[in-house]
Parts: C-alpha cells; structure tokens; sequence
C-alpha cells in the first residue's frame, strides 16, 4: 500500500480563527475522534487537510452520501473469474496505513452505515470486517474526523446521539469582517480594499440567513467572486454571478442583494 | 329676445373686436362681460385664422339651449386647453359634446367643459385627450338607462361626478389606469344608481382600492417584502412598516417619519428620472435607519424654530455622509433625488430665502461637485466636513455648528412672509420629529400617538376584526379587491351529550368504521432499493449486475430491496355549509330527519374516526349575508381533541343565511396552508351551490368558488367538495374539477362522510 499517495503534498493555505491548530493537534496527539461543525464553504474541509499536512499525516476522504453503505466504507469482496477478492475501503485502509479518516457531511449517510465507525471511535480502536472475519487494530496513527452542518439539514437528519458522544468538536463559522477580508486577500491575491467590499457584500447576505436564504454566503463563494475580479470580470458582474445567484431563485433577495451590490462597488 | 338683441348690437372700438363679436352671435349678456378679457387671453394662443374655428365652435355650444354657462366655460377654458394639447383637439371635442347633447347626459356638458383644461394640462397631448374622450363616451352610453331598451331615456348618474374627479384621477393614474378604474364602475354599479354617483366621486371605499391598485409607480404592497429584506440585510435594522396614504391629501402633503409604532412611509413612490421607485423607498428608509443608528434626541426647548431647522438640515447631511460611507453607491441616489437650488434664484431684498439658502447648504454637504461659490457656504462645508473626518461626530457637535452657521448667516428678510419654496423640498427625508425632546409642552408639538380617550372607549372590540378578501369576477378576469369581509368567531355551544347519543346511535356503524380504521393504519409502504441486504432480490438491479459480470466488470453487490412504512402525514379541515337550507328535512313521517341532523351526524362520526387515525382536523362552518358579512365559526382547531367542548360545538351546529363559498374556502385555506403536512386536505360539505342575496348573477360566485379552489391548489391544498344537492352535477364539476362526490340518498350522509375520508386517504 503507498502511504505517500494519500499525503497532502502542498501547504494549503489556511488563516486560523482561533486557537483551533493547537486544539486538533491536543487531540491528535491523544487520538481522540474529532468532529468539525459549520454552515457550507466556512473552511471545515480546508482546516482538515491543512492540519493533515502539518502533522504530515496521509488524509482520506469519503464524501457521504444517502445510497452509501457500510461496505462501502468498511470494503467488499469483489467476483473475478475465478473466485473472490476482498477490496478494502477507505475507513478499513485508513485503520490499515495510520490515516486521517475524513467523512464529509457524514449526516448525508443513513444512520445505519454511521454505527460501523463505532468500535473505531472508542478505546477499543478496531475496526470488525464480519464478512472477512478479521478484526482489525487501528493504526497507532489513525484518527477519524467527521464533517457536518448542523443548519441546513431535515430534522430527519441529525447524528444519533450515541454517535455525537464519541467525538469531540469544533464549532466553525464564517470569519470575522476584517480577518475574511484578509484571508481573501491572501488567498486570491486581491487588494484588501476590493475583498472588504466583497465581505460587505456576504454580510447583507448573511443577515437574511432564515428570512429566505437557508445558509448565508460562505467564504468559497467569495473566493469565487474574487477569483473572477482578478481575472479581469467586472466586479458586479462577479458579485452577481458568485454571491447571488447560485444561493437563490427569490426575486425580492436577488433585489435587495443586487441593490447592495450596487450601492458597494460604484 | 330683448336680452339678446340688446347685446347683440354692442359696440366694440377696435374693428377686429367687432367682428369677433358678431361672428360669435350671441345674446347672453354675461358673455358679453367676459368677452374682451377671454379675447385677450385667446388671442395668445390661438392663432388668427383658427379664431373663427373657435368662435364658431363657442357659438354653436351657446345655441344648445343649455343656457349661459356652458358657453362661459368654453370660451373661458378653451384657450388653456389649445396651449395643453394644441388647436387639433377642437373636432373631438365638439364631437363629444354633441354626442352628450342628443343623449339625456346634455346637463353634463358643463362639468365636462369645466374640468376640460384641468385634464388636458394633464394628458398634454391631443392622442391622449381622444382617448380620454373614449372611455367618457363609453361611460356615457352604457351608464344611460332606458326603459324597455329602446331609447336611452335616463341620464347616466355617474358622469357628471366623473368629471369633476377627472383631474384628481389623472393626477394618480395613466389613461390605461383610469379606464380599468372606470370599467370597475360601470361593471359594477351600472344597476345602482346612487352607488355609481358614489363610485365616480370617489367616495365608495372600493373606488378607492381600485384607484389604489391602478396606480402607476412602485406600490408599498407590491414591495413590502422586498423592503423588509432590505431593512434586515443591509442595515440590521427591522421594523414596522406602516404606508401612509398619498393619494388623498392635496393640501399637506404627508412626508415620511417614524416612531414607536413603525417606520411611516408613502404607499406608492413613482420614479423620479433615473431612480426607480423602489430606489426611493430604499433612500427614505436608509435615511430614516441612520438617524436611528447615529442620532440622539436634543432639547429644542431653547431653539428658534430657524434654529431648529438648521440643525435638522445639518444633521440630515450628517447621516447621509456616514450612510454614503457605508454604502458608497447610496450617494448616486441621494444626489438625483436631492434637488439643485440654482444659486441666485432667490432674492432675499423681498423674499424670505432661509429654505432655498439651506438647501444649497444640504447639497453642497453632500454633493463634492456643487459648484456654489458663496463664500460663508464653503466654510461651512469645510467645518462640517472637518467634523466628520476623524469619526461619526455626533448630533450635538453637528447642532453647535448648525447654531454657528445661523448665526453667521442670518438676515433680516428671513422674516419676511413670503418664503420662497422652490427646488427646497428634499422628498426622501422624514420630518425629523424623533430629533426633539420638548421639556415643555409647546404649541407646535403635535401629540400623534397621544390615545383620544373617548375614542377608545367606543372602539371596544367585540369578536375578532374582519379579514377581508378578495373575489374573482369573471367577467374582467380581474379580483374586486378585499370584497368580502370574513368575521371569525368561536361557535355556540350547546348540550354533548346530544353527540354521545347521536354515536351510539350509530354504534354498528362505528364499528364497521373502526375496523377500517385498524385496516388503515399502518400505510404507505416505501420501497428502498440498492440494498446489500434486503427483503427481496430487486430483479431489475439484479439482472443488471449479471450482466455486468457476464461481461468481465464488477457487478453491483447492492441487488437487494426493503420496504419502510412511512408515517401518516395528512392535515385536514372540514368546512361545513350553514345555510338557510339545511333546514329541509329528507324523508318522511316519524324519521324524517333535517339536513341539519344528518350533517352534525356526519361531522361527529367523522371527527370520531379521524380522532381515532391521530390526522389533525379543523371542523369549520360558515354562513354569509352579503359581501358585508361571512360568518366563519371555529368548531375545532387542530390542536383541540375530540371532547366535550368540541362535541358541545357541534350540538349547537344551526343554520340561516347564504352560502358565499369562496372568501370561506380562502379563509379556511390559509389556516390549513400554516400546516406543515404532506398532504393537506380541505373537505367541504355543501348543500347547494354558492349563492348570496346580494348577487343576482348566478355564475358569479361559481366563478369565484372555482378560482378560490385553484388558488389553494397553487398552495398545495386539495380541495374535496361532497355535495347534498341532487341537482349538483350542473356546476358542480365545474367548480372542483373532478374532486367531488354527489350524494342522491341524503339518508346515508353520516356514513359516507367518514367512507369518503377514508377512501381519499387510502
């Protein structure tokens, strides 16, 4: 198995907000399962591989998804011609090589698949393949880290409680005005002048977060909307086409987002 | 004839004045007062050879046998008309009056010539004037009553009430606007005399919505969410907005202003050039936002009314900076909206000139490019703009500079009474009264919000106030506005014990019912494919993972399907038809029983079996005497069970009046949209079709029925009509569609209710 495909090779740029860093490598270093929380583009994912490399730790993904199932996240054995072979999947391979497991917005999975990660997230740190009929130890070096946002999901759709109760959490949110300003700046390159209107701009968006948005403009978007105005976009254009309507279809938001837009960049 | 030969033979000095007078040819002495003055005025605008036109024209109207006055008018009010909308409107117009004169309208031929100039000045061209002129003549000849259809023997009361509104109406609307607005009239008050005369003076309440709705410029009713929006995201601000009405008061304009009941803004902004109307809206609430954010409240006690003025204005321009600093795009619309004083323009040896001096102040504050060279002027923008440059300053330190620039600026002609108003009035800002602190009571201080004890004694509500709606009239394809007025009350009650006997009278029923009930419970079975493990093999996926592995690739192991039985999520409301004839009884002899015994029946099995089920279900009923008056009676809410105060409801169930069905299908429609269900059902229970004592047009109400039940099904409402009327399937299926069941045997109603529930559930 080759460790070195799964590291992340290059820093990726990430501005803390608060003394987060130091908290996940605490809980690294004890190997205690970690939860990241926040509304979409905030940074979660961003923060995960940014700490994967500096821990220098290989990082694997799962993006969740409602049809997965337990074997897609434990492994299967697979028909060839002649006979069967077992496939590990990404948690099993994680356990294996001593990965950072991470399962995105794992609240998308039904809560069935979301009991396998069980035995890993407590002090036993095994991993049972019925099928194979192995138990298999975790790597010294694993550690699992889990994603969701708790705001724009069904009711149907929260962790149970006896899988919250094995994680230990941090709460994400969109950056402060002044330190989102800079880290668009760093990581677009645009004049910190243009990038605070553009926080203005996600500001308005996020003041009607409930009263016909459900989730505000994230930090992704805006880095979208930058990355089109050093492009050469006109900045309203960008505005519009980043900021606004991918988040809605509701003709009195897209006026009211349009309007300060234009009563932003003038 | 002495009068006339008299005058005729006045004598005139100037040649051409004589000839004028004779080609008028007219024997009213009192034309012959006037006659020099209107002359002078004429010959202003009328060219030489369109005179005689004129003459001709005033003459032939003198002859009409409708005295002097018309006459009058004409030669008084025809040149403004010509400097209006030009010399070619002359045909058409006498075309018009001569129209009104073979009909029996002639009387109206005055107040048509009266308000001739006044409309004009408002159309300002000679295509507008005609059609103006089309939908008078419109008016005319179907307002006209006649007997027996021949002739048209009455004159239309409404018309000459239409002329002396006309300006007013122009002065809101376009010629579009008043022709819909005149249309409504006629539509509706053609058979009413006294109501038309009402509807044309604007003084009926509906003239007035429908003037109101066809406004052009941005209306607050059509914005109001998007402002709120607006308060909420851009400014964090969120309050009340209550619209003032613009269209009604000439004489004191309202301006917008807020306090502790809400932000007061107009109902309707037209665009002012380049800002849109909802532009303006935004300008006044920033406007009004800012001095919330960063004024405070002063004491005005020691301050000059001049003071005091000054003050506003500097204080104005101070939350207009910081609301540009924020949003520098504002600035564009503050600047279009704010007016430009032309420097100069006032004289202040003989006019007050404290408005026009400030406001060059109130641009130059906020406009860099003025361009005013006034020297005191400039220092001033240079202190202001000092104050402002390290901070937000604050009210006090804008007042003290505002009492400095008094001082230094103040003259005597400031007293004088005439004031000159011009390019002064700065739209966009409110009256500034939250500015004030009075430590005493003064004369100018008005007390808005100061309760009138006498007022609120009298005005004790009783019940709840009506909501009103509208009502779709099929023959405009258009809705009356807010028609029908829906009075809400909580239904009598009476003995429940009168319920328990009516179920155990139906006791074997019940029981037939429970077991479908049982049978009915668990539902809704939801198959879940792409199961590794499952209930049964899914052969579709099976089969295309054979195939898959026949041909070499990796077959999906997921060919495996379970079943998961979904939870019952259906919300219901039952509206029960009240009216006057539920009383007829079906069958006879000793167990004849009323319309109304079996409903109440019906009502209680089915209220049982749905109690039974855990649906939540509302049971309403609902009578009406005219538009004035829909009674709408809460029997159960959905929240309350099936117990004895409900029951108690249902035993008091009785029944009078008409059946206006479509306010009280949108009534019940908007409780049961507030429901969060996956189905949401609305059950009617009628005996007849909609009917009211005030509309004589049967198809009236169907059509509004029909557009009430599609206006829920847009909000995901089904609507289920069972109807007791034999003779139903006339209009029934034309109102609900195919969403109705006729019910011949009347007998079996308690037993086909609660059925047909359950079969529409299944």
């Amino acid at each position: 198995m080759d460790k070195t495909q799964y590291l992340v090779k290059q820093e990726p740029f990430y501005q803390a907000q608060g003394k987060e860093v130091a908290l996940y490598e605490a809980a690294y270093a004890a190997k205690l399962p970690v939860m990241v929380k926040g509304p979409t583009g905030c940074g979660k994912s961003r923060f995960v591989e940014y700490m994967a490399w500096k821990l220098q730790k290989p990082l694997i993904t799962v993006a969740c998804n409602e049809d997965m199932t337990a074997s897609d996240l434990v492994g299967r054995y697979l028909l060839e011609a002649n006979g069967t072979r077992w496939l590990d999947g990404p948690l099993t391979t994680a356990a294996r090589i001593g990965a950072i497991c991470y399962l995105d917005e794992i609240v998308e999975a039904r809560q069935d698949t979301t009991v396998v990660i069980h035995p890993l997230t407590d002090h036993r740190r095994v991993l049972p393949l019925d099928k194979k009929g192995e138990l298999l130890d975790a790597h010294p070096d694993f550690q699992l880290v889990i994603s969701y946002n708790p705001g724009y999901q069904s009711l149907m759709k929260d962790l149970k409680q006896s899988t919250k109760q094995r994680f230990t959490a941090f709460d994400f949110d969109y950056p402060a005005p002044d330190l989102e300003t800079s880290i668009l700046a760093k990581e677009t390159g645009l004049p910190e002048g243009t990038a605070a209107k553009l926080v203005k701009i996600a500001q308005v968006g996020r003041n009607l977060k409930g009263h016909g948005l459900d989730e505000g403009i994230s930090t992704r978007l805006l880095v979208y909307a930058a990355t089109l105005i050093k492009r050469g976009v006109d900045a309203q254009d960008a505005c519009r086409m980043a900021l606004v309507r991918p988040i809605t279809d509701d003709p009195d938001i897209r006026a009211t987002l349009d309007h300060a837009i234009d009563t932003t960049f003038i | 004839m002495m009068a006339s030969s008299d005058s005729a033979l006045k004598e005139y000095q100037h040649p051409l004045m004589q000839q004028y007078w004779t080609r008028l040819d007219t024997g009213f002495p009192q034309v012959g007062e006037i006659f020099e003055e209107a002359m002078a005025e004429a010959l202003l605008v009328i060219d030489r050879p369109d005179l005689d036109a004129y003459l001709d024209a005033a003459s032939l109207i003198g002859k009409l046998g409708r005295g002097v006055e018309p006459m009058l008018v004409f030669i008084e009010e025809w040149p403004s008309v010509v400097d209006a909308v030009g010399k070619e409107a002359l045909t058409p117009v006498l075309d018009c009056v001569k129209a009104m004169q073979k009909s029996p309208n002639g009387k109206a031929i005055t107040p048509f010539l009266q308000t001739l100039a006044a409309v004009s000045r408002r159309l300002q061209s000679a295509a507008q004037l005609q059609h103006y002129l089309d939908i008078t003549l419109d008016l005319m000849r179907r307002t006209s009553g006649s007997i027996h259809g021949h002739h048209t023997t009455f004159p239309s009361p409404g018309l000459p009430f239409f002329f002396e509104q006309a300006p007013r109406v122009l002065d809101l609307l376009a010629v579009g606007g008043m022709r819909n607005w005149v249309e409504y009239g006629i539509r509706n008050y053609n058979h009413h005399p006294e109501r038309q005369e009402e509807y044309f003076a604007l003084k009926l309440a509906d003239s007035r919505a429908v003037l109101q709705r066809e406004r052009r410029g941005t209306l607050f009713a059509d914005v109001e969410r998007q402002l709120d929006l607006y308060l909420r995201a851009v400014w964090q601000d969120g309050d009340q907005l209550v619209p003032y009405s613009t269209a009604f008061d000439e004489l004191r304009k309202p301006i917008p202003y807020y306090d502790k009941l809400g932000l007061r803004i107009p109902d309707v902004f037209e665009d002012a050039g380049q800002i849109s109307g909802i532009d303006r809206y935004r300008a006044v609430l920033a406007h009004m936002v800012g001095h919330r954010r960063w004024g405070t409240a002063q004491i005005a006690d020691n301050w000059s009314p001049f003071q005091r003025m000054a003050v506003e204005f500097f204080e104005d321009c101070r939350i207009e900076t910081l609301l540009c600093r924020e949003y520098p795009g504002l600035r564009r619309i503050f600047l279009a909206l704010h007016p430009k004083p032309v420097e100069g323009a006032c004289n202040p040896e003989t006019t007050s000139c404290l408005r026009h001096r400030l406001a060059m102040l109130s641009r130059a504050l906020i406009d860099p490019d003025h361009g005013y060279g006034d020297a005191d002027l400039n220092h001033f923008v240079g202190r202001f703009h000092a104050l402002l440059e390290a901070g937000s300053s604050n009210t006090t330190e804008i007042a003290n500079l505002a009492l400095s620039y008094v001082a230094k600026t103040r003259r005597q002609s400031d007293q004088l009474a005439t004031v000159y108003f011009d390019d002064t009035v700065i739209e966009y800002r409110d009256d500034n009264r939250h500015m004030w602190k009075f430590i005493e009571d003064s004369d100018d201080e008005e007390f808005f919000d100061e309760p009138d004890k006498k007022l609120a004694k009298e005005s004790e509500v009783i019940g709840l106030p009506p909501r009103h709606y509208p009502e779709w009239d099929y023959n405009t394809k258009t809705y009356r506005p807010d028609w029908a007025s829906v009075y809400e009350a909580l239904h009598p009650s009476g003995n429940p014990a009168d319920i328990d006997k009516l179920l155990l009278k139906h006791a074997a029923l019940a029981k037939q019912l429970k077991r479908l009930l049982d049978l009915l419970k668990p539902q809704d079975k939801v198959r879940i494919r792409y199961q590794e493990e499952g209930s049964e093999l899914d052969l579709d996926v099976a089969l295309r993972a054979l195939i898959d592995f026949k041909g070499g690739a990796t077959p999906d192991p997921r060919i495996n399907m379970s079943h998961r039985t979904d939870g019952r999520n259906i919300a219901v409301m039952l509206l029960v038809d009240q009216s006057q004839s539920l009383h007829q009884k079906v069958g006879a002899g000793e167990t004849a029983q009323s319309i109304l015994e079996l409903s109440q029946e019906a009502v209680s099995l089915l209220a049982w079996a749905i109690d039974r089920l855990g649906d939540p279900l509302a049971i309403a009923g609902f009578h009406s005497n005219t538009r004035h008056e829909v009674r709408y009676q809460h029997i159960k809410g959905f929240s309350e069970r099936w117990d004895d105060t409900v029951k108690a409801r249902v035993a008091a169930m009785d029944a009078g009046y008409s059946t206006r069905m479509g306010a009280a299908l949108r009534h019940a429609g908007h409780y049961l949209a507030a429901r969060k269900a996956d189905k949401r059902i609305l059950l009617v229970l009628t005996d007849g079709e909609p009917a009211d004592i005030d509309v004589t047009d049967p198809e009236h109400l169907r059509a509004d029925t029909k557009k009430a039940v599609e206006e829920l099904d847009t909000k995901g409402i089904t609507t289920f009509c069972l109807s007791l009327d034999p003779k139903a399937d006339e209009y029934v299926r034309e109102i609900f569609g195919n969403r109705f069941r006729v019910l011949d045997r009347i007998e079996r109603l308690p037993e086909q209710l609660p059925m047909l529930y359950l079969a529409l559930t299944k």
